[in-house]
């Protein structure tokens, strides 16, 4: 085997063999589980660092492992794959440092570490499958693992709600599945290729891929939580903020969005699905989750559910930009992969330290809790109007390069409207939780928790919102950079579209 | 296949029948164990039967073996079924005693 | 290699006469006997690729008079399972059963059992395995007794006993009638031999339905569910991942091997048929059962009526590479089954004795009691469920990808529905036992790791050792498949 296949194994046990020491660790081993941690975050985030400068210098990485005849275990690192790795590996050491924070005292923690660890090594996995068949190993990898974080808590509200995300996430799991096997038997192994492979392959009957086309896209879209399949996503919100940050931003809803795009780009190849007439309505879907989502969230008073809708309708955004033709649309959707991340963990961040520290969990409770936490406030503020799509946040730029790309595919009637009423709905629910956070005289909170430190919160928990805060502006100040998010999916489109 | 060894094959086969949906029913034990060891000499009886080569012929061996092994088992079964029923009987009647103890 | 075949034919008898001996070495001898059987176990699967069967006359007799022994790829990987599976609970049996005095009586009926079951997967003579059917039967059933001290146990038992009974009265009355009609009973021999006719057709059934009743298919099932979950843990273990398992290894030997001729596309449906019935009847049960083991029980019958479904899509595909990809499969599946069924049973009898009782409803608080058993069955529950990255994953993907390409796209529904209903009742388990504990549960000791350990193994084999390395199991096949002999 050459270097070349170790680095991905290599990056998937970086947090899988830390995550299974963990379990093994007594609930009083903290510092040890820490540095493990830790440990293994940064050694992920070393890894990446090699593999983003390898694809970029197009070598290749794969690992391949025959597990039956014709079924072939494939770890491939590619453009795209390196794009959600990365994102997923940074986010996740942010996240790792913010849970151990957070969850300082509480039990169960060794089990908690241990899920967390094989999440983000599922998460990892899934991106860079080299195949549909791994591919789907991980993305159900993915729901077993986050399955025992929802229900973390033990309550009887956290075990159903832990319930109704697995029920949601294994049928679509199973109508993955289906389509999975269903397309391997007519068209062979599927090895993930740029451009697509079904189109070059003749004699399928368009009928036939049509409705694997639907069994994909309807399995892929519970996760990313599309209409009429996000139901699981707002009520999974009574896990703790780190794992709500895990699911909306790091993994599981990415992995969903992340699936439907190498569907389209990779397996059915964009201008094939586009002679297929399957791209239409799924961009018409994903534009009404996007409505929907926004609509949804400015009734909630609930500040995680708010953000919950919020996330169904932001995510719909990179299934938006995968339907529609051209390179523009692909650089808007994709980068919103990396920006939507980023601008949502720290939201959820920011949510989860009015939560610990003032026992604030509605929006309506929020007033004045700028004067008493500005700087989580000031991180909150900053993802939030990113969320709007005010530049120089990242978000601007993913709805600037959709439009774009619309109006260069002649969709522009439909998704240029789409994305302003969008913006405005998301004015209209974050601007209010703004104006109460900075303006409004603070009222007494429901739990004031003293702690002795002398900043507004725990350094833990206070960190993590500002770095991610900053680097959404960074992001989005140094779009151009080389390595930027914006130049990398610019790499990714050119390669597509080659 | 002669007269004589035509009937003993049947009502061997009758006797496996009869035995059998005996040994299904919800008998007592006993009966039940009967039943399956009735069914089980049917067989054999058929087996013999099958085994008949004609008058001053040496008849063939292979079943005759079987049918001593089989004898062997449905003593065994039989035992063992036995065995079981009787420390069922005791656990029951332990415990009836014991309840009629407490009250 | 032959005196392999021997050896592990012949070491679980010599075993059961030396613990009834001398039982209060049983302990010892028990671990040792089981690592030597594993140890052979290995390899003789790894001597299976450079050829194609392995044989061997005891004493010089020919087959037909003698007793042969044989072992092709199918036989040899099934005992590769019961190696396995008797290995971990043999480890597991001796910490169960804390009581010496109920060890004495257990280990010389454990190893009569073992003697059974690989005296049947090397057998090749229809008589042969008969007497190791009845063999099978009785010490299953007087295994259900011991240490049991409630009268429904011992009803269970009684039952069990008596209908293995009548399902080997069956199997002897197809024999007979297989001797009437080709005068042998050699399986080999008899390969050839078998035409389409009426006896031949009246055999097939007898045999048949004398092993359905011991495999438990659905509509003769009735008497599993009491009798896996009212046995102690480590021989419910035995029981359903093995003894149900070697009888469905005698049907597939049937069906596809000897009465291939007789086997109709019809009938095949109506095994296919009875299986469906099988894996959403018996999924739905677990779902609504209040115990554990009774759960685990009816997941049994759900898992083996997978088995049956692959009987009509095996039987539709046409020889070759498609179809030796589904046999492997089917083999994988049975496999996979019995090594986490194992973990399962041997999971709940750690709760069980940890807790007192194994009510589903009141697990609360266990997960953070006994991690290492509450993560094993976990493991284990996804390999029952066929989540990736398990073995039954690639069987399933297998089962789903064959009646897709035979076209009888139905089983894949059932196969579907099923793994849903599979993942419910999964669910339900652990939901309650993440739930935390309620007030009035006293506070318990520890439990001993040694008797987590065992299911632990298992459970990480069947989900990762079978997921990431079944591969060899399609390899063997493809050297010799049983189809091509002919």
């Amino acid at each position: 085997m050459s270097t070349n296949a170790w680095l991905p194994l290599l990056i998937l046990w970086s947090s899988l063999v830390p995550g299974l020491i963990i379990f093994s660790l007594d609930e009083s081993r903290q510092r040890l589980r820490t540095a493990l941690n830790l440990i293994g975050a940064i050694t992920k985030l070393l890894l990446v660092a090699g593999l983003i400068w390898g694809v970029y210098r197009e070598l290749l990485f794969e690992f391949r492992w025959t597990l039956a005849p014709g079924l072939d275990f494939v770890l491939h690192a590619d453009a795209l794959s390196v794009l959600f790795v990365s994102l997923s590996t940074l986010l996740w050491l942010v996240t790792t440092i913010y849970a151990i924070g957070y969850l300082e005292h509480s039990p169960d923690r060794s089990r908690f570490f241990g899920f967390f660890s094989l999440c983000v090594t599922a998460t990892v996995g899934l991106a860079m499958a080299g195949n549909l068949f791994t591919f789907v190993i991980f993305y159900e990898a993915l729901t077993l693992a986050t399955y025992p974080l929802v229900a973390h808590k033990g309550t009887p509200e956290a075990i159903r709600g832990a319930r109704i995300y697995l029920g949601y996430t294994l049928a679509g799991g199973v109508l993955l599945l289906t389509g999975a096997v269903w397309l391997r038997t007519l068209a062979g192994p599927l090895d993930f290729a740029q451009g697509g492979i079904l189109g070059d392959i003749p004699g399928l009957d368009p009928d036939a891929l049509r409705w694997i086309f639907l069994l994909l896209v309807a399995g892929l879209g519970v996760k990313a939580a599309l209409f009429p399949l996000h139901g699981w996503l707002p009520r999974a919100m009574v896990a703790p903020a780190p794992v709500s940050a895990l699911l909306h931003a790091v993994a599981v809803v990415k992995a969903g969005a992340f699936g439907i795009v190498r569907v389209v780009y990779d397996v059915y190849g964009v201008e094939f699905s586009g002679e297929l007439g399957v791209l239409m309505p799924l961009g018409a879907l994903a534009a009404f989750t996007i409505i929907y989502g926004s609509v949804r969230a400015l009734s909630q008073d609930h500040l995680k559910k708010r953000l919950a809708y919020s996330t169904v309708s932001q995510v719909s955004y990179i299934a938006l930009g995968a339907t529609i033709l051209g390179p523009l649309a692909t650089i808007g959707g994709l980068v919103h992969l990396v920006h939507q991340g980023v601008m949502k963990i720290t939201l959820f961040f920011a949510a989860g330290n009015y939560a610990e520290t003032l026992g604030v969990h509605r929006v309506s409770e929020m007033n004045g809790v700028g004067r008493r936490m500005p700087v989580t406030t000031a991180a909150f503020t900053v993802a939030a109007l990113g969320m709007i799509g005010l530049p120089p946040v990242a978000g601007f730029f993913s709805k600037w390069y959709l439009g774009l790309g619309a109006l260069e595919a002649g969709a522009g009637a439909w998704v240029i409207p789409v994305l302003l009423a969008s913006s405005a709905l998301n004015a209209a629910y974050f601007l209010p939780i703004l104006y109460r956070a900075w303006f409004l005289p603070a009222g007494p909170w429901p739990l004031e928790n003293h702690t002795h430190h002398r900043g507004e919160t725990r350094p833990s928990l206070q960190w993590p919102p500002m770095v991610t805060a900053a680097l959404a502006v960074l992001v989005g100040t140094f779009a151009a950079a080389p390595f930027s998010p914006l130049e990398w999916v610019e790499l990714i489109a050119t390669r597509e579209y080659r | 296949m002669e007269q004589a060894q035509l009937m003993f094959a049947a009502t061997g086969a009758l006797i496996f029948v009869f035995g059998l949906v005996a040994g299904l029913r919800d008998d007592s034990l006993l009966g039940r164990i009967i039943a399956i060891n009735i069914s089980g000499v049917g067989l054999f009886l058929l087996l013999v039967a099958l085994a008949y080569r004609g008058l001053c012929q040496a008849a063939d061996p292979i079943p005759h073996a079987l049918v001593l092994t089989g004898i062997v088992v449905a003593v065994a079964a039989s035992g063992l079924a036995i065995a079981i029923g009787r420390k069922l009987d005791e656990l029951r009647n332990s415990s009836h005693r014991r309840e009629g103890d407490s009250s | 290699m032959s005196s392999l075949l021997v050896l592990i034919a012949t070491l679980p008898l010599m075993t059961a006469l030396a613990c009834l001996l001398h039982p209060r070495g049983g302990d010892q001898l028990s671990l040792v006997a089981s690592m030597i059987q594993l140890v052979a176990s290995v390899l003789l699967v790894t001597e299976l690729p450079s050829r194609s069967s392995l044989s061997h006359a005891l004493g010089g007799w020919a087959p037909g008079l003698g007793i042969a022994l044989g072992a092709d790829p199918l036989a040899g990987w099934l005992v590769l399972l019961c190696a396995l599976v008797q290995f971990a609970t043999t480890l597991y049996a001796r910490f169960y059963f804390c009581d010496s005095q109920a060890r004495y009586r257990l280990w010389p009926l454990w190893w009569l059992l073992a003697s059974a079951l690989y005296a049947l997967l090397l057998s090749g003579d229809l008589f042969n395995l008969y007497v190791t059917l009845e063999l099978l039967g009785l010490s299953a059933a007087a295994l259900c007794t011991v240490g049991a001290a409630k009268a429904e146990a011992l009803e269970a038992a009684l039952r069990y006993l008596l209908l293995g009974l009548i399902g080997s009265l069956l199997y002897l009355a197809g024999v007979a009638l297989v001797y009437a009609e080709y005068g042998t009973l050699d399986v080999s021999a008899l390969r050839t031999l078998i035409s389409s006719s009426p006896a031949s057709l009246a055999s097939l059934v007898l045999l048949s339905s004398g092993l359905m009743i011991k495999c438990a298919l659905v509509p003769l099932h009735f008497w599993l569910p009491a009798a896996h979950s009212s046995a102690p843990a480590p021989v419910s273990a035995v029981l359903s991942a093995l003894v149900v398992k070697v009888a469905f290894y005698l049907l597939l030997r049937l069906w596809f091997e000897l009465f291939t001729p007789v086997v109709t596309s019809a009938f095949a449906t109506l095994i296919g048929l009875l299986g469906a019935i099988a894996v959403i009847w018996g999924s739905w049960q677990a779902f609504r059962a209040t115990r554990l083991k009774l759960l685990a029980a009816y997941s049994t019958l759900s898992q083996m009526g997978y088995l049956f479904m692959f009987v009509p899509i095996v039987m539709a595909l046409p020889e070759g590479d498609t179809r030796q990809f589904a046999y492997g499969a089917l083999l994988l599946l049975a496999v996979s089954h019995g090594i986490a069924k194992a973990a399962l049973f041997m999971g709940i009898g750690s709760l069980q004795q940890h807790l007192g009782h194994d009510e589903i409803d009141r697990l609360g608080g266990s997960a953070r009691k006994l991690p290492v058993t509450l993560f094993a069955i976990s493991l284990a529950g996804v390999a029952l469920v066929g989540l990736p990255p398990s073995g039954a994953f690639l069987a399933k993907w297998a089962l789903i990808s064959s009646s897709l390409v035979s076209g009888q796209w139905w089983w894949m529904l059932v196969t579907l529905v099923g793994t849903l209903l599979a993942a419910a009742y999964l669910v339900r388990v652990l939901g309650a036992a993440f739930a935390p504990t309620a007030a009035a549960e006293p506070a318990l000791p520890t439990c001993r790791l040694a008797l987590q350990q065992p299911a632990l193994l298992l459970a990480v084999l069947a989900t990762f050792g079978l997921g990431f390395a079944a591969s060899p199991v399609w390899d063997t096949l493809s050297l010799s498949p049983p189809e091509v002999q002919r």
